[in-house]
């Protein structure tokens, strides 16, 4: 295929040419980014989390009196375990994604301070007796909390839990002491410290804010006693089949508010309260999705727009050309090349301006590095979004016949 | 001459009812997007108090130590006030109102039998939060500084709060149990909530929560009452909320004149610099600063960076179907050599050549932008059903209605001039010699 014609008369139409090319390079600069940014989200909505999420549902209960949470938490699980189909039931402080978080910094070393810059923030879940299995917590290595853990655990005056021993997720065990097992290891912050005793498969926190961060799962657990909990083992886990779930959550419901009339609950399925945090994300990469669809049909239909003009535009040089020998697979192979040499252009600008866009966005978004095949394979799609819109008219300038040459315009 | 080029155009879009359509479309949809992120965007960068914005100011203190360092996750702790720096504040009375205040939520319980108690979000203050905001009352009033003073048990509810407890029934006057206390009802306040809530701490949704109910603040800090805003602390010392070194505490006020807003600006500078010298702050008392509303609101920084990240995705695709009308415009004029030949032959100067086709071009525009009000309002309608804090005010009003039509016509127009002034340099001999 000759290139020098086409070339030429693409130089004889600059102004088309280059808006053309500008729109297919504008179209695939935003293409990239926001197809990066509902990958972002969707690999966010899609996190893992070590808890057994498809089997939970909770009820929160407060208005009710701390002091007698000692003999309350026991009596009200009791009445839980006797619900039928409730397999496990237990009471904890927050949940991940739960946006209730209790957040405290820890370092290494006995020296530390709370705003130090070399500790890190860690999210704390307290569970009560039975919460681990009721959430389906996965050991790795070591061991869960035992009775005594659960007994000797309690709050004083300070905002941290008085005991000694603690569970972390793989992730804060990496971050803490990379390369070394951290069972037996101690962390610290001013006056506490606690011994991890077990390390747990990733949880999430109660709120995460970046995507594919180690941080996100920097939760730890603490053992909790009813009688020391002052007020802070308010949620109900309960874990039953999927198909029981929303029974089981009702009953539970009444049981608490039969047992203690002066409280409130607010009781929700669990994979409903992760859908309910990723909601936002989750209608952000729908409307991201919707714009890029409608850009790429309005790129499509302008390409479709400006090459009948110039299939219009040639008949007479088609018809002319077919008189003289070019068959209709030349005529349309014409159009296609020409097609392909815009977007080209179009890709190669387009792939520099997305560049350049992430670069901004990166500076003023907390948004993170483009990878590099997002730029290939958007050039790919918009080069064969080109070729299928100019099809329409490069058949029908295919199907000019070689008479036309013999009229005048 | 205006009628006759609008017969025209009219006669030349109807020619190619396709391509009309599909710029008819483009700009539609190009306008439609860009004016809903415009349109969530002005609603939720609105003055929330208008008329009475220009006079309200927050006053900003350090009283963070030096060695204080700002965790990354953390919220700052400076954002707020804390109890003795706002009391001395507030008894200063340098201006001509003033309000300290913190948010709580308090369980209700309902005198009627049979109903359930329940949470609600309110607002502890002090007497000129209701004249200083012009909070308007149905019933009743505000409490006043001996109120505060002497720590009463009274209470104004909300509307909607008061109507829950009492029905129809006149509330003033009434006993409310709200935690573990009684309150005397003193007023009921129309359901009233700025949009910002500009007033709310920084955990706050600003722009759906609303304060159901009004408690003295010196009643908060008496009974402990719970708090449910950041409190930031940064010493060893007891937490508590009489601490010097916990900030919890929000402060609004009105000054009137130029002459008293830089009075007040110099006021916060020498009581940091006498805190300074007590030792209580160890930072440079020129760091304490006066904000006003608009500017406090700029500063919290309360638009969504995703909000901001959809403007430029909207107005980045208005381009692409900016660029999509020049060049299909281009082509349509352009096919239009052979008839503009003649007219320019018949006598018509280049300026009409190039007036006609830009009412063409108008036309569009205007229904464009018709089709784009439509869009606008199905993406306003789409936003509304989102689970966003601010998807509730996502509607249009009048103002934003005409700048969308303008906006489109605008466009259009602007995407018609480079075909247009193409299209009327067309050598009228060449052309006709060719026909």
């Amino acid at each position: 295929m000759e290139i020098r014609p086409i070339l030429a008369s693409l130089r004889k139409h600059r102004i088309p040419t280059v808006l053309i090319v500008l729109e297919i390079a504008l179209t695939c600069a935003v293409l990239c980014n926001a197809v990066f940014m509902i990958g972002q989200r969707v690999s966010a909505i899609r996190l893992p989390n070590a808890i057994d999420e498809h089997s939970l549902s909770t009820v929160g209960l407060s208005g009710t009196d701390e002091k007698t949470a000692g003999s309350d938490i026991p009596r009200n699980l009791a009445a839980l375990r006797g619900i039928p189909g409730v397999q496990a039931a237990g009471a904890v402080s927050t949940l991940p994604l739960s946006h209730n978080n209790w957040g405290w910094s820890f370092g290494t070393s006995p020296d530390v301070s709370v705003f130090n810059k070399k500790t890190v923030n860690f999210s704390l879940f307290f569970l009560g007796e039975g919460a681990d299995k009721a959430l389906g917590l996965r050991l790795l290595e070591g061991r869960f909390f035992n009775a005594d853990d659960y007994a000797d655990s309690s709050f004083g005056s300070a905002p941290l839990p008085e005991t000694h021993v603690t569970l972390v997720t793989h992730s804060i065990a990496e971050r803490m002491w990379p390369g070394q097992s951290a069972l037996g290891k101690t962390y610290y912050t001013t006056s506490h410290y606690y011994t991890v005793v077990g390390v747990i498969a990733d949880v999430l926190r109660p709120n995460i804010d970046g995507q594919g961060e180690a941080s996100n799962y920097f939760s730890a657990f603490y053992p909790m006693s009813a009688e020391g909990s002052k007020g802070n083992l308010r949620r109900y886990v309960l874990r039953s089949a999927p198909g029981d779930r929303d029974r089981v959550m009702r009953a539970a419901e009444q049981k608490l508010i039969e047992l203690n009339p002066n409280g409130v609950t607010k009781s929700a399925i669990y994979s409903d309260m992760r859908d309910q945090y990723f909601a936002d994300m989750r209608s952000m990469a729908w409307m991201l999705v919707l714009v890029c669809v409608v850009m790429l049909a309005v790129t499509a239909f302008g390409i479709v727009g400006l090459t009948s003009f110039w299939v219009g535009q040639r008949r007479q040089q088609i018809g002319i050309r077919r008189a003289v020998g070019a068959s209709r697979g030349h005529i349309m192979q014409y159009f296609q090349t020409e097609n392909f040499l815009l977007s080209g252009a179009g890709v190669v600008l387009g792939v520099a301006m997305a560049y350049g866009i992430n670069l901004y966005l990166m500076q003023h978004y907390e948004i993170t590095r483009m990878p590099w095949y997002y730029l290939p394979v958007s050039a790919v799609a918009l080069w064969g979004l080109g070729q299928l819109a100019v099809l329409g008219p490069a058949l029908r300038a295919a199907n000019v016949p070689p008479v036309v040459a013999t009229r005048s315009a | 001459m205006f009628g006759y080029y609008l017969d025209m155009a009219w006669r030349s879009l109807k020619r190619t009812p396709v391509l009309t359509g599909l710029m008819v479309l483009a700009i539609g949809l190009g306008i439609g997007a860009s004016m809903t992120m415009l349109t969530v965007l002005h609603v939720m960068t609105d003055d929330p108090m208008p008329g009475r914005s220009a006079q309200l100011y927050t006053p900003h203190l350090d009283p963070l130590p030096l060695n204080h360092k700002q965790g990354g996750d953390s919220p700052d702790a400076s954002a707020n006030l804390t109890w003795p720096d706002a009391m001395a504040l507030l008894q200063s009375h340098r201006a001509t109102r003033q309000a300290a205040m913190a948010g709580g939520t308090l369980l209700v319980h309902p005198a009627q039998p049979g109903q359930q108690p329940f949470y609600v979000d309110g607002r502890y203050t002090t007497a000129d939060f209701f004249t200083m905001f012009g909070v308007p009352f149905q019933r009743g009033g505000g409490w006043r500084a001996t109120d505060d003073a002497a720590s009463a048990h009274v209470v104004v509810l909300a509307a909607s709060l008061a109507r829950k407890l009492f029905g129809s029934a006149d509330a003033v006057g009434r006993m409310v149990q709200l935690g573990d206390n009684d309150y005397r009802v003193l007023g009921v306040v129309d359901d009233w909530a700025p949009k910002p809530m500009f007033y709310a701490d920084a955990t706050a949704k600003h722009y759906s929560d609303a304060d159901l109910f009004f408690l003295p603040l010196s009643v908060a800090v008496d009974k402990d009452l719970q708090l449910n805003g950041n409190q930031s602390s940064w010493s060893k010392e007891a937490l508590g909320k009489h601490s010097g070194s916990m900030s919890w505490l929000q402060f609004w006020m009105q000054l009137d004149t130029s002459a008293q807003v830089s009075a007040y600006r110099q006021y916060l500078v020498d009581y940091s610099a006498q805190q300074k010298a007590l030792g209580r702050f160890q930072r440079p008392p020129t760091n304490a600063k006066l904000y006003t509303l608009m500017g406090w609101l700029a500063h919290q920084n309360l638009v969504p960076n995703d909000v901001r990240l959809q403007l430029w995705l909207a107005l980045g695709f208005l381009f692409v179907c900016m660029l999509n009308i020049v060049a299909l415009l281009l082509a349509k004029f352009l096919r239009r050599g052979g008839e503009i030949s003649v007219r320019r032959a018949l006598g018509a100067r280049q300026r009409d050549i190039f007036v006609q086709l830009g009412i063409e071009s108008a036309l569009i525009g205007m229904a464009g932008g018709a089709l784009g009000v439509l869009i606008a309002q199905l993406g306003l309608w789409s936003i509304r059903q989102r689970p966003d804090d601010y998807a509730h005010l996502a509607q249009m009003d009048g103002a934003m209605l005409l700048g969308t039509l303008a906006l489109a016509v605008v466009a259009s127009v602007l995407a018609g001039l480079l075909p247009a002034w193409r299209a009327c340099r067309v050598a009228p001999a060449l052309q006709l010699k060719t026909m």
